[in-house]
């Protein structure tokens, strides 16, 4: 599928290649001098070395030795405590739901922006707030929610007052686990409406009409080629959201108030008590967790996506 | 024309439904902040909030404001002398290399914050001993994390132009290549750089994981320490910022769009 898509696809690289056979001035003069240009990739090279590799290799490798520094897996045996097991299964499936509600009302707010020009008001304002809500909303997003549906929010006391409805009447639970639900449907939604739209508007319309020259019907259209073409994408993206929540924490930071009840704030709760005995590289056997997950996630994701991009060509 | 764009009427309840559902939260957040305990509303909150009497009530905010802004500075300068003259260089001379930078400018995306701060925590010991515990240092984490979403929007930008040809035209014309780099790549450049830049300063604004856990004041810290005393002060901060980020992604949306329409694509 992919080597299909190299050689099809208006791939940069085939742009730039035949630049690059032909002889560039500077090199030839006289005897070719020796090149240094890779000096140049020294400095990122040390950087990501540095800031992304290391904190990465440490943070799996102490969940792998113990205080001492000698190999162990003790510290994994963590990972199969009850208390530890219940947090990874909250967390998977506040992730999935959240990811499955977020995609299905995404792709529908797509499909509702199909057809209006990129350029336009509706467009770019949908975007903007998007980004906004998909990657920079963390705390304040939280913040958000409780003024809105806190125990003393602006809608619980309006429907408190005005309808006679205590969404409240089973425990405040917006500081508890299921808060995290709507919460986290405010950055799920814009994440998707930024993954999926690409996809969606590259259902070619000529598709459509080809298909409605051949006495096709629209329901049969979206059955036939409409659905089948962007199940990949909204498989792709459906991961996405997944790993993101998965992934996320400051939304539950600020509004979780006690307990740690998924997998980033038990990390947190690791990582701030460490003096607990036998407990010490805790946080490393978590992230060590965490990052299993999301690499298998991921790779899920590149491998559908590797396959949609064709569509998209 | 569009032929597969839904009925107006669909459109409309669609944007309609979940158009409300979204903007009920910050309406809600807006008239929180207006709301006084005796049931009326007024705008003394927000008035309150740039009393200089109150400054030292909101101190934490404006610290962590300061941080933030000096941070958002740092790591555009990251971007900018680190990441595009890399960029430049690998287009320039190794495009062999270019699937596997992807590979790498990306792989911040799969990586959690919160797994990267259990790493970052044992390095950032010894940055403090070594450069201090100055809230500038985490610039260098927060490169990482900016890393994917300027890679894209910079990228863009290299592949739009033809930067081979621009390089070796202005070489053959007697240009070293800090001038190259700098007054005919990097102008060509500039709708990616700026996109870049900006995107750069609003994910570092909105930053927590890691500056809470290696515990550094920002923007972030500062409005959860604030939302523990006076929860309406930190609402009123949570709008600013959001609308403050807003415009910013408005901005690089409306530029990146009139650029674009000049290239073919």
């Amino acid at each position: 599928m992919t080597t299909v898509r190299t050689l099809t696809g208006p791939d940069q690289d085939r742009v730039i290649d035949p630049v690059a056979s032909e002889p560039s001035a500077p090199a030839r003069r006289g005897r070719p001098a020796p090149d240094w240009s890779w000096l140049g990739l020294t400095p990122f090279a040390a950087y990501v070395l540095l800031f992304l590799a290391l904190p990465t290799v440490i943070a799996v490798a102490s969940g792998l030795f113990d205080g001492d520094g000698a190999f162990t897996f003790d510290n994994l045996a963590a990972l199969g405590d009850p208390v530890i097991l219940a947090t990874f299964w909250n967390s998977t499936w506040v992730s999935l739901l959240t990811a499955v509600v977020g995609a299905v009302i995404g792709a529908l707010v797509c499909y509702a922006m199909l057809g209006l020009p990129e350029t336009g008001f509706v467009r770019t304002t949908v975007d903007a707030a998007s980004g906004v809500l998909a990657q920079f909303g963390g705390v304040m997003l939280a913040f958000t929610m409780i003024a809105a549906i806190g125990t003393q929010g602006v809608v619980t006391k309006f429907l408190r007052d005005a309808l006679g409805i205590d969404i409240f009447a089973g425990g405040a639970w917006i500081y508890a686990l299921p808060g995290l639900i709507p919460a986290y449907l405010v950055f799920q939604v814009p994440l998707m409406i930024i993954t999926f739209m690409p996809a969606l508007a590259a259902l070619r319309p000529q598709w459509f009409e080809a298909h409605l020259t051949l006495g096709g019907t629209r329901s049969g259209f979206w059955r036939h080629i409409g659905f089948p073409v962007l199940a990949p994408s909204f498989l792709a993206s459906l991961l996405l959201l997944f790993a993101n929540a998965f992934s996320s924490y400051a939304t539950a930071a600020a509004l979780a108030s006690q307990g740690s009840q998924i997998v980033p704030l038990q990390i947190r709760t690791a990582l701030t008590s460490e003096t607990l005995l036998g407990r010490e590289n805790l946080a490393g056997a978590l992230a060590l967790g965490m990052i299993v997950v999301v690499a298998v996630v991921m790779w899920g994701y590149a491998l559908i996506q590797r396959r949609t991009a064709r569509w998209q060509a | 024309m569009n032929r597969l764009a839904p009925s107006p009427a669909a459109r409309w309840i669609i944007g309609a439904v979940v158009g409300l559902v979204f903007v009920i939260p910050f309406l809600a957040t807006f008239l929180f902040t207006l709301s006084s305990p005796d049931g009326s509303y007024s705008l003394d909150r927000w008035v309150a909030l740039f009393d200089p009497e109150n400054a030292r009530r909101y101190a934490p905010i404006w610290t962590g404001l300061a941080n933030s802004l000096v941070l958002a500075g740092v790591t555009v300068l990251i971007v900018l002398f680190l990441f595009t003259p890399t960029m430049v260089l690998v287009a320039l001379r190794f495009p062999k290399l270019r699937r596997g930078f992807e590979f790498l400018a990306l792989l911040p995306i799969t990586i959690p914050a919160i797994v990267l701060v259990v790493g970052l925590a044992p390095i950032y010991l010894q940055i403090g001993r070594t450069l201090g515990t100055g809230a500038w240092t985490l610039a260098f984490a927060y490169g990482i994390l900016v890393l994917p979403f300027t890679y894209r929007s910079i990228q863009a930008s290299i592949d739009a132009i033809d930067v081979k040809t621009l390089a070796e035209a202005a070489r053959t014309l007697g240009a070293g290549w800090v001038t190259v780099l700098v007054r005919v790549i990097a102008p060509n450049l500039r709708q990616g750089l700026l996109a870049a830049s900006l995107i750069s300063v609003a994910v570092v604004l909105g930053e927590f994981t890691i500056a809470s856990l290696l515990n550094r004041q920002v923007l972030q810290t500062g409005l959860v320490v604030i939302n523990r005393q006076d929860a309406y002060a930190a609402a009123v901060f949570t709008l600013l910022a959001l609308a403050f980020a807003f415009v910013l992604l408005l901005i690089i949306g409306r530029a990146g769009r009139a650029g674009t329409g000049r290239t073919p694509s």
